[in-house]
This record gives structure tokens, C-alpha cells and sequence, in this order.
């Protein structure tokens, strides 16, 4: 087929095995390749297995040869963030205390790829147990941007942002519990969704912070995402948080004739600390729907201003109870200097996590404490109440809220890693769908002086994904954003 | 109740069962005292007839039916295991004697 196979889209690729202008195993094959050139620099994978990749796709040729295509991602790579299980694979957590570790099951996302067809093709690179916004946090590697290697590419999903950017993957599974989707998505210039709570399953997925945690997909298009969520999405009984009800069919909400919709503007997202970039190009984004018809609404959230204190208790608090199986006994990293079974899991513990990791199981523990639980938990999960009353009146008015995704665009490596605080008050725009439950994406809106994609992202009501699909999708066709693709240099 | 410069990081530590060096010690509790100081944000808001949200969606326990199903072999379940002896896990010991 014409043109680069690196960039194209699931869509396109869907339509070239299915006319067998391509076979799987060459586009395996092509993405390997790529791989090879380009990963060097980028450092989005922590493990790939060539032949098992092949191995897969000459299966998929196999059957769509004989008529029995599994599904829709027949054939079709898919990269796996490397939180989320697959049988026979490594699943590290980019941490040490998993650095041997191999999934003896499948996650139920994973269940669904390979009934889909999907080609497993490696693990991607993420901040050690999904806890960063920069992919710093990696015990193995720094994860870097396609379209700036001296910056980061976000995080925690920042492997899956990357590779989908660079063109080492068409799609890639990310999980977000504060914006671990959707941030790196904006920094590496592609599509992030972050589904409903409950609406994807988590089985499989390692927990940090149960009540916040969604799997969701990082694609080229928007269109592309629904296609993804589609196959991902449903009913699981092994999770029981997961959403009783069958998805409906997501490639509705693309067709031409949707909208014009009323899509709220929350002025809290528009204050200072918004780089001045940035703003610009989302009030463009805005303008660009009022021109075609949409009401715009001023809304307020008047709680927003306390999310980041009420997300960094819950999440830190789930942490550190959901961490504390890290034990040194039965799966993990063990010390070889332990002297009881107690002293086992105080050493185990300090040699298998790194330091964000160390800090958020403190921080979680000390509020989960005799004594603090009032004032911290309980009291966070009250205002968690007031940031989702917040929510629910604004979609009493709106169809949708646009905001910028992150106050800025890629930061330097190096940059924020000595202030927490300062990296915890990166993911502001981010953490409250989190908080509320609600789905959000993030999709490419333009680029800074510098070439750094800029993300536009769209909050919806829950279990609305269809109609959040169909306002970022109706942006993305209107622009050519999602054409344009970094160059990242070889390796020196 | 909530003094910030009252964190004692060393009895933290303990109860997450975690062991941190000198200067871990020193910097976690500088960091989270800025954390904790920003946290304080939260004592302005009256919460008094707010009920407390755990959960996005809030369900109802979810049973399912008695009856046992496939699982891992003790085989599998123990491939990880980074000490074991005939299907268990070993540990040092736990009780003197």
C-alpha cells in the first residue's frame, strides 16, 4: 500500500488486510522494523518477543486465508501497557520488585484483543506502577518524545503515547487513574480516550488506586479510539466495579450529521498557571465550535480548585493498601539480607520500589493512620461528592466541557523530578474526571511556536462515549492535526 | 489535630513496613510536609451534610453463584514464587525454637 505503513491508521490498516493488499505478517514485520530504527531514542518498549510476534501474525494470515477472521483487530499489532497482564509475558510495572515476574493469566482487555485477533506486540514503557506524569519514574528507562527526544513524553502512559506517536504502533492500551491516558496523549500529539469507571474491565490490571484506575486506548484518530473501545468495553463478572450493561455501537456517534452541540467552558481551567500557548490554542478549538453552530457555555466548577489535594489522599491512600501484596514472600523482588520473615518485607519493600513509589505509600499510609483517617480520607471522599455534584450540574446544561488537557506542553527530562508537588500540580486539568468517573479524551488541537502538540480535551457525561466521540470527531475531520507526525532522529 | 510538623516519618515507615534510608528519611518528610501543608486547603470547605464517596458508581455488592470454577494450578500459581519447596512457599523463620 502506498505511503509510510508507520502512520497510517487502524481504520486504514483494518481495510488493507481485509482487501490483502497487506498480510499481517508483513505489517508485523514493518512495525519491528521501526521499531528497530527508531526505539533507541524513543524508549517506549521495555519487552518485545519478535518470534512470538510473528508467530501471532502468521496465524492471523492463516485464518483470514481460510475465511475466519476472530474480528475486527485481525492482524492488526497491538502494544500493551506494561501494567496490564498478558499471559506468558513479563508484566513489570517499569519496577523492580517486578522485574522477573510473568503473567500466568490474561486480563480480561487482553481476553478481548485476541478474540478480536489482535497481534500482541510488546510491553510499553510507563512510570514505575503507573505513578508519575513524565514516564520518569521508570525503574528501567526514561521513556522520551517523538517530537522533541530532549523532552518527556508524559505519563504514566507515556510508552504507549510514544510508540503510537513515533509509528511503532497503530494503537497501544494505557490505563489512567489521574490522567495517565490523556496527558501523554496531548504531549506525544495523539488521541487518548479514559472510558467511563466501571465501563472496562480491570481484571488484569494491576490495582494502585482501585476506585480511579480505567483502561482505555491511544490511537492516531478519534475514530480509532472508538474502534478500540468497542472491543475493549463490556460487562466482565471478575471485576465487580464493571458496568452491567452492553456498550453501544461507537462508530454511530461518527457519522457525518451529529451536533451542533452545547459544550460548556469551565472558567476554572482558564486560570493562571495556563501557558499562554496552550490557551490560545484551546480558545481557538472554541471558537471553532461556535463558529460551526455550538452553544458555548460558561460553566463553573467551584470545587475544581481542591481535586489535587482530594485525588493525591484517595490515591495515595488505595496505593498504599492495594501495594502492601508487595511483600517480598510470594511473587515478587525477595532481599537476600533479610534476617526474619518481618525484616523480608521492610527489605524486600525498600530494594523493590523506587522512590515516587516509597513517597506515595508514606503519604498514603500516614492518612489512612489512627487518628488522620477523619481528617484526611474521610474528609477527601466528601469533597469527592462536591467535585461530582459539580459535574453533574454542569451536564444538566451541556452536552460536553472543552479544557485544555495540561497546562503545558512537554517538559524537559530533568525538569520537574525534584518537586513533587510541583509534578502532582501538573495533572490539574486531568484527575477530576477521575475523581467524578466520568470519560474524557484528549486529541491533538495544534502545535506551540516550538512544534510541540497541543491537546484539547473533552469531558462527557458518564457512559456517553458515543457523543464524546462524535464532538472530538467532528474537530478532527475539520483539521489536519492528526496528519502531521515527528521525525525522531536515529540514534548517535 | 493536624500539625503538619508533627509527621513522624519514622512511625510511618513502620506501619507500611518499609525501610528507608537516613535520606530518604529526611526528604520524604520535608516533601510531605509541603503536601500535607497543601492538603490544608481542604479544612475551609464545610463537609458536615456531605455523604462520603467511595466509589464512581455506587453498586450494590455483587454475588455469584456458589460453585467452584477452573483455576491456576498450584503449578502456576507458583512460577513466581522466588522461593518454594514442593508447591509452597518458603519463608525464613518465623518463630524461634
Amino acid at each position: 500500500m502506498p505511503g509510510e505503513i508507520y502512520f497510517k491508521t487502524l481504520a486504514q490498516l483494518q481495510e488493507a488486510l481485509a482487501s490483502k493488499s497487506i498480510s499481517s505478517v508483513e505489517l508485523t514485520r514493518d512495525h519491528l522494523d521501526r521499531i528497530q530504527a527508531v526505539d533507541g531514542r524513543i524508549q517506549a518498549f521495555n519487552s518485545w518477543d519478535e518470534e512470538d510476534c510473528l508467530r501471532q501474525a502468521e496465524a492471523s494470515d492463516e485464518r483470514r486465508a481460510a475465511g475466519r477472521i476472530k474480528g475486527p483487530l485481525d492482524g492488526i499489532p497491538v502494544g500493551v501497557k506494561d501494567v496490564i497482564a498478558v499471559r506468558d509475558q513479563p508484566l513489570t510495572c517499569s519496577s523492580r520488585m517486578l522485574e522477573h515476574f510473568v503473567s500466568p493469566y490474561d486480563a480480561t482487555v487482553i481476553s478481548r484483543l485476541k478474540n478480536a485477533g489482535a497481534v500482541l506486540l510488546g510491553r510499553l514503557n510507563m512510570d514505575e506502577f503507573a505513578m508519575g506524569s513524565s514516564t520518569e519514574n521508570s525503574a528501567i528507562k526514561i521513556t522520551f518524545n517523538p517530537w522533541d527526544t530532549s523532552r518527556v513524553a508524559g505519563g504514566s502512559s507515556g510508552g504507549s503515547a510514544a510508540a503510537v506517536a513515533a509509528g511503532e504502533l497503530p494503537v497501544s492500551l494505557g490505563s489512567d487513574t489521574g490522567g495517565s491516558i490523556r496527558q501523554p496523549a496531548s504531549f506525544c500529539g495523539v488521541v487518548g480516550l479514559k472510558p467511563t469507571y466501571g465501563l472496562v474491565s480491570r481484571f488484569g490490571l494491576v490495582a494502585f488506586a482501585s476506585s480511579l484506575d480505567q483502561i482505555g486506548p491511544l490511537t492516531r484518530t478519534v475514530g480509532d479510539a472508538g474502534r478500540m473501545l468497542q472491543v475493549i468495553a463490556g460487562h466482565d463478572p471478575r471485576d465487580s466495579t464493571s458496568i452491567d450493561t452492553s456498550p453501544p455501537d461507537y462508530s454511530e456517534g461518527l457519522a457525518e450529521k451529529k451536533g451542533p452541540w452545547k459544550l460548556g467552558v469551565p472558567q476554572e481551567y482558564f486560570a493562571e498557571g495556563l501557558d499562554p500557548e496552550v490557551k490560545a490554542a484551546i480558545e481557538a478549538a472554541i471558537d471553532w465550535y461556535a463558529d460551526r453552530g455550538c452553544e458555548i457555555v460558561e460553566i463553573s466548577l467551584p470545587h475544581m480548585h481542591l481535586a489535587i489535594s482530594v485525588y493525591y489522599i484517595i490515591a495515595t491512600a488505595e496505593a498504599s493498601s492495594n501495594l502492601a501484596r508487595y511483600d517480598g514472600v510470594r511473587y515478587t523482588h525477595r532481599s537476600d539480607r533479610a534476617g526474619d520473615v518481618v525484616d523480608l518485607y521492610f527489605k524486600s519493600r525498600a530494594e523493590g520500589f523506587g522512590e515516587e513509589v516509597k513517597r506515595r505509600i508514606i503519604l498514603g499510609t500516614y492518612v489512612l493512620s489512627s487518628g488522620y483517617y477523619d481528617a484526611y480520607y474521610l474528609r477527601a471522599q466528601k469533597i469527592r461528592s462536591l467535585i461530582r455534584q459539580d459535574f453533574t450540574k454542569a451536564f444538566a446544561k451541556v452536552d460536553g466541557l472543552l479544557t485544555p488537557t495540561s497546562p503545558f506542553v512537554s517538559f524537559k527530562a530533568g525538569e520537574k523530578t525534584r518537586d513533587p508537588l510541583a509534578m502532582y500540580l501538573s495533572d490539574i486539568y486531568t484527575i477530576s474526571a477521575n475523581l467524578a468517573g466520568i470519560p474524557g479524551i484528549s486529541l491533538p488541537c495544534g502545535f506551540n511556536s516550538q512544534g510541540l502538540p497541543i491537546g484539547l480535551q473533552i469531558l462527557g457525561e458518564p457512559m456517553e462515549e458515543a457523543n464524546l466521540l462524535a464532538i472530538a470527531h467532528s474537530f478532527e475531520r475539520a483539521h489536519d492535526f492528526t496528519d502531521r507526525h515527528p521525525n525522531p532522529a536515529p540514534p548517535d | 489535630m493536624r500539625d503538619p510538623h508533627s509527621f513522624d516519618i519514622d512511625y510511618v515507615a513502620h506501619l507500611a513496613r518499609l525501610e528507608l534510608t537516613s535520606q530518604e528519611r529526611e526528604r520524604f518528610s520535608a516533601q510531605l510536609g509541603d503536601i500535607l501543608q497543601h492538603f490544608a486547603q481542604l479544612d475551609e470547605v464545610d463537609v458536615s451534610s456531605v455523604e462520603p464517596m467511595a466509589h464512581a458508581f455506587p453498586v450494590e455488592n455483587v454475588f455469584r453463584e456458589d460453585k467452584s470454577e477452573p483455576g491456576l494450578s498450584p503449578e502456576r500459581a507458583l512460577e513466581n514464587t522466588p522461593r518454594k519447596r514442593k508447591n509452597m512457599v518458603q519463608v525464613p523463620k518465623v518463630v524461634e525454637g
